[in-house]
């Protein structure tokens, strides 16, 4: 019996930041929708989030940050796929985070940045119009 | 392919981890890598932990880790989750309990959701089990939430098969030990802390002595520990067990390499023709449409389900 | 002796409510009701309705009572909000603690009467600004205090003897507390006169906020380590702040909130009774912190039932003499997480409606929400918005002239019932469980919240619940707000500064401080005193926090899901 591709997707909390209302829920709400969704819990650095991401074989990292963080946090994680040369994983982030910020991190690579408010099902359809599972 | 697999044998993380994806995708152009892999293989040691949701596995393997990483070995980690029967997702979670050796280069976790198919899970998961293998993991240790037939048969064709309980659960011990507890080389009372272990250790050693008659001719008896594997008490007399199990299945059950044991060859091979047979034929079925034209069939009183299976298998097989 | 009703007139208002729910029927036969269910935020179902009948167990006396009378349903005072406001409270904290100080000093100015520090992720972890876990962080959603010299800058020129200092910090709070007690004691104020609160609550964290370092055991230890110094050192210091905010912003229901809360309260009376302190020496320096939520009126017959309920606990399980263990007394934010970066300017009338309730609902202390903390870390004139809520509901709105003014409503009665009711069953389960520490380790509370965060969630999605400007009332345009950002340069300002004082200071001292910290640890000697002497030697407060991850071991997050 032939199987589909999956969507494999990763949630984490970069930084020190705990508030993981948000993380836990969208994971929920990914497998809801049919993803396989890896958690890494609270308190990851950028390393090894990239690190996990890479041995899970992930279609895309969501990263959450709600303590002001995410600039450096985000872009970090950006900047390691890329030298590991694993940069095709799409990271896309959520939480507290200004107007300003997001154009910064979307012309840095973040693909998408979803902020308080989002309904899950706009959440879950982007990810659906826009993460392919990994086809070669 | 060569490329792949060499590159695997070299232990390139980002290409196991992709072969893998690939094998639980079941993409059929990984039956070749498989093929020439497997003269690399039949190193690793494989140690199987199951038990019920609850029970502390992950944080265990998360201990095993750091034990086994400080004898200098290189460690595999395969966590399997079951995967929603409503949605088809699931949320893997075990590795939030482990990620504090991401970083390691000696250890490579990998997060599984059983998917539900037929026999699918054992099949990925031991293919995994053989990528691991060949790219020089010293161990592998797989966890899986021990309640489906599947998830049995994976931790089943371990080296070691661990069961983990909890004080508390003598009732419950009852209730599977005709499934679970008779494969078990190494019994562990995790939180052993909490009310109720002497009770669990009695329950469990009455359990383990109904085969007295098996240890009298010189089998493996399992051992009963008790442990708290999240203040890391207990987990190096329990990695010594291991060590011990290894022994007596290296002088007495006909060798560590399985690969060398009549017994488990044919078991494994009979579950690989099943699983092999079971996708080639629903997958021929479901594209000439003879299997949706059954149902419909049925469905409509035009025929039974036991005529209509004949129908399907016997040209087939003949 | 109940109401004023007797049986008779209660079948007469049964019959009559009958009658009009009847009635009502027939109306909505042919246009039905709004909603097919009403709940309120927490999802529970309320009525068309309330009559006396909903009360008619209800006594005076003993349920509700007067103001400053047991069991306190009316408020901790006689006086209420007839003697004087509440204390206008507003949480800051941001980049390093000179910024910080001016925002303060601003603060009073204004008129604000207590000061409420936020501290940055790495002080609030346990890290100073040059860990490498700390990197992007520093000063980021609060003030970096790394050592007793930032501590200093921090209040600066602040009257620290009459004014009175909350300090959101929890893992960390012990050694935080040294530092401004060191700070005190340099300026030459007696710690016997310094007023303030530190947070100091670790069960939610563990529960909820997930601010965590040592595992749930010693992280408890080292509070009733505070608990006991407090009370003997320094009277007039609230040695713990029992939150439900933070377990009410990870998603729980107003329920949860209350029933964990005083879950959390019990386990540190009994912690601190078995250390063999008398509960009326140190009860009374207890103090709790609320979330004041949208639902207006579920979230006044949560604080009401809270402090009917504490006095309950403390005067009949616990045997308190003293009236003051009685008292809940409880500081309140406005729901954070209910803050829109949708049309932003409406947060402002969230605000004001959450603070409405919790004045109604009797809180000691408030801290209103910044328009823009949905964004960033707020603006001056975002705070100070913020601050002018506060103000006009006090001295504008005649809402605080009348204390309980919702007191006798059959309403916000009936639903005070019910919530404590319900309440102590909750309470119950965790009893059965073997208290809080044992239901944390089951990780009860912790998938309570996450269940009911997820349900909230979807009801939101699908309409069921409405966040206007949100999934109601949406606008393509975004009325832009301007946003405080924290200077990049600050955490090698702040690195630098650390480093200088590393260098400066006695670091022989410094060794022996740590080893007396440590000793401490392991041992069964109060930490408080040594750890003022580490802080009066320049210990940073990584040092001590390594101290204890070194003793006690690191607490790493279950993930509950």
């Amino acid at each position: 019996m032939k199987q589909k591709r999956r969507v494999r997707v990763m949630v984490a909390k970069p930084g020190l930041d705990g508030h993981d209302r948000g993380a836990r829920i969208i994971a929920r709400a990914y497998r809801d929708a049919g993803f396989e969704v890896v958690y890494t819990g609270l308190h990851q650095t950028p390393e090894e989030i990239v690190e996990a991401a890479i041995q899970e074989d992930v279609d895309m990292i969501g990263l959450s940050s709600l303590a002001g963080a995410h600039k450096y946090l985000f872009l970090a994680v950006v900047e390691l796929l890329r030298e590991k040369a694993a940069d095709d994983i799409v990271v896309c982030g959520g939480g507290i985070i200004p107007d300003d910020d997001i154009k910064r991190l979307k012309e840095s690579g973040v693909k998408e940045v979803f902020t308080p408010g989002t309904p899950l099902d706009d959440i879950v359809k982007w990810v659906k119009h826009n993460i392919t599972p990994r086809q070669d | 392919m060569n490329d792949i697999v060499e590159k695997v044998v070299a232990g390139d993380v980002r290409t196991v981890a992709r072969l893998i994806r690939d094998i639980d995708d079941g993409m059929p152009e990984v039956r070749g890598i498989l093929k020439d892999l497997y003269p690399h293989t039949g190193k690793a040691y494989v140690i199987g932990i199951t038990g019920a949701p609850g029970v502390g596995k992950s944080t265990l393997v998360d201990q095993m880790v750091a034990h086994l990483r400080k004898r200098d070995k290189t460690v595999g980690v395969l966590a399997v989750d079951p995967t929603s029967p409503f949605s088809g997702g699931a949320i893997l979670g075990d590795r939030v309990r482990m990620q504090r050796h991401s970083m390691d280069q000696g250890v490579f976790i990998r997060s599984l959701a059983t998917r539900g198919h037929f026999g699918g899970l054992t099949q990925s998961t031991r293919s995994a089990i053989d990528v691991f293998d060949a790219m020089g993991k010293d161990y592998i240790l797989v966890e899986t939430v021990g309640v489906g037939q599947d998830e049995v048969d994976v931790v089943r064709s371990a080296h070691t098969t661990v069961i983990v309980v909890i004080p508390g659960m003598g009732d419950d011990i009852q209730a599977i030990k005709a499934g679970i507890l008779e494969i078990g080389d190494i019994f562990l009372i995790n939180k052993a802390d909490r009310e109720g272990s002497d009770k669990t250790l009695s329950d469990l050693r009455l359990m383990i002595e109904m085969d007295h008659k098996k240890y009298d001719r010189g089998e493996w008896k399992p051992p009963i520990l008790k442990i708290q594997a999240v203040f890391d008490k207990g987990v190096a007399e329990f990695i010594d067990e291991i060590d011990k199990h290894a022994k007596y299945l290296a002088e007495t059950a006909g060798g560590l390499d399985f690969r060398e044991s009549k017994s488990k060859v044919r078991q494994e091979l009979g579950e690989m023709i099943k699983a092999r047979l079971i996708e080639e034929v629903i997958d021929r079925l479901t594209e000439s449409g003879d299997f949706d034209r059954a149902v419909e069939s049925i469905i409509n009183g035009k025929i039974d389900p036991y005529t209509a299976c004949e129908n399907l298998v016997l040209p087939i097989v003949s | 002796m109940p109401l004023t009703f007797n049986a008779k007139i209660f079948d007469d208002i049964e019959k009559g409510n009958k009658k009009w729910q009847e009635n009502l029927d027939k109306v909505f036969g042919a246009k039905p009701e709004r909603l097919t269910r009403f709940s309120t935020v927490s999802d529970r179902e309320i009525n068309r309705i309330y009559t006396p009948a909903d009360v008619r167990d209800q006594d005076f006396a003993a349920d509700i009572g007067f103001p400053g009378d047991y069991p306190f349903t009316r408020g901790v005072q006689p006086s209420m909000y007839r003697g004087r406001f509440w204390t206008m409270r507003m949480f800051a904290g941001l980049g390093s603690a000179k910024d910080t100080n001016k925002r303060f000093h601003l603060l009073v100015k204004e008129g604000q009467t207590g000061l409420s520090t936020a501290f940055d992720m790495p002080t609030l972890m346990g890290y100073d600004s040059d860990a490498p876990k700390a990197r992007g962080e520093c000063g980021k959603c609060g003030v970096a205090i790394d050592t007793l010299n930032d501590m200093e800058d921090l209040f600066e020129g602040l009257p620290i003897d009459k004014i009175t200092t909350s300090m959101t910090i929890n893992p960390p709070a012990s050694i935080i507390w040294a530092m401004y007690i060191a700070m005190a004691e340099k300026r030459g104020i007696d710690r016997k006169v310094l007023g303030g609160t530190i947070q100091n609550d670790m069960l939610k964290e563990f529960i909820a906020q997930k601010t965590f370092m040592c595992p749930p055991v010693p992280s408890v230890r080292i509070i009733e380590d505070t608990v006991e110094f407090g009370t003997k050192e320094v009277p007039r210091w609230n040695t713990i702040s029992i939150s439900g905010y933070h377990i009410r912003e990870a998603g729980s229901t107003a329920l949860q909130e209350l029933a964990f809360t005083l879950a959390d309260g019990i386990a540190y009376t009994e912690k601190a009774i078995e250390r063999g302190l008398d509960v009326d020496d140190f009860a009374p320096r207890f103090s709790f912190f609320f979330n004041s939520h949208l639902d207006f009126f579920e979230e006044i017959a949560k604080l009401r039932a809270a402090r009917r309920m504490w006095a309950k606990i403390m005067k009949g399980r616990f045997k308190a003499k003293d009236p003051r263990s009685w008292w809940l007394r409880f500081h309140t934010q406005t729901a954070g997480c209910t803050l829109t970066a949708q049309q932003p300017y409406n947060n402002v009338v969230r605000t004001a409606l959450q603070a409405l309730a919790a004045i109604m609902g009797g809180t000691q202390s408030l801290h209103t929400n910044s328009l823009d903390e949905v964004l960033a870390i707020p603006t001056e004139e975002a705070a100070t918005i913020a601050l002018r809520t506060q103000q006009i509901i006090a001295e504008e709105s005649g809402v605080a002239n009348t204390i309980d003014p919702l007191g006798g409503s059959y309403f916000v009665e009936a639903l005070t019932d019910q919530m404590e009711e319900e309440a102590f069953d909750i309470i119950q389960k965790i009893d059965d469980m073997g208290g809080m520490l044992s239901a944390i380790e089951k990780n009860f509370p912790q998938q309570e919240i996450a269940d009911s965060a997820y349900h909230y969630q979807r009801q939101i999605d699908e309409k069921e619940k409405t966040v206007v400007g949100v999934n109601k009332y949406a606008v393509e345009e975004e009325i832009p707000v301007e946003v405080l950002e924290i200077d990049e340069e600050l955490e090698s300002l702040q690195i630098e500064k650390t480093n200088r004082v590393k260098t400066e200071r006695d670091n022989q001292r410094v060794a022996e401080c740590l080893e007396k910290v440590g000793d401490a640890c392991s041992g069964k000697q109060n930490i408080m005193e040594p750890l003022i002497d580490a802080a009066k030697a320049n210990v940073t407060l990584q040092e001590v926090c390594d101290v204890y991850r070194k003793v006690y071991g690191e607490y790493r997050d279950p993930g509950i899901y």
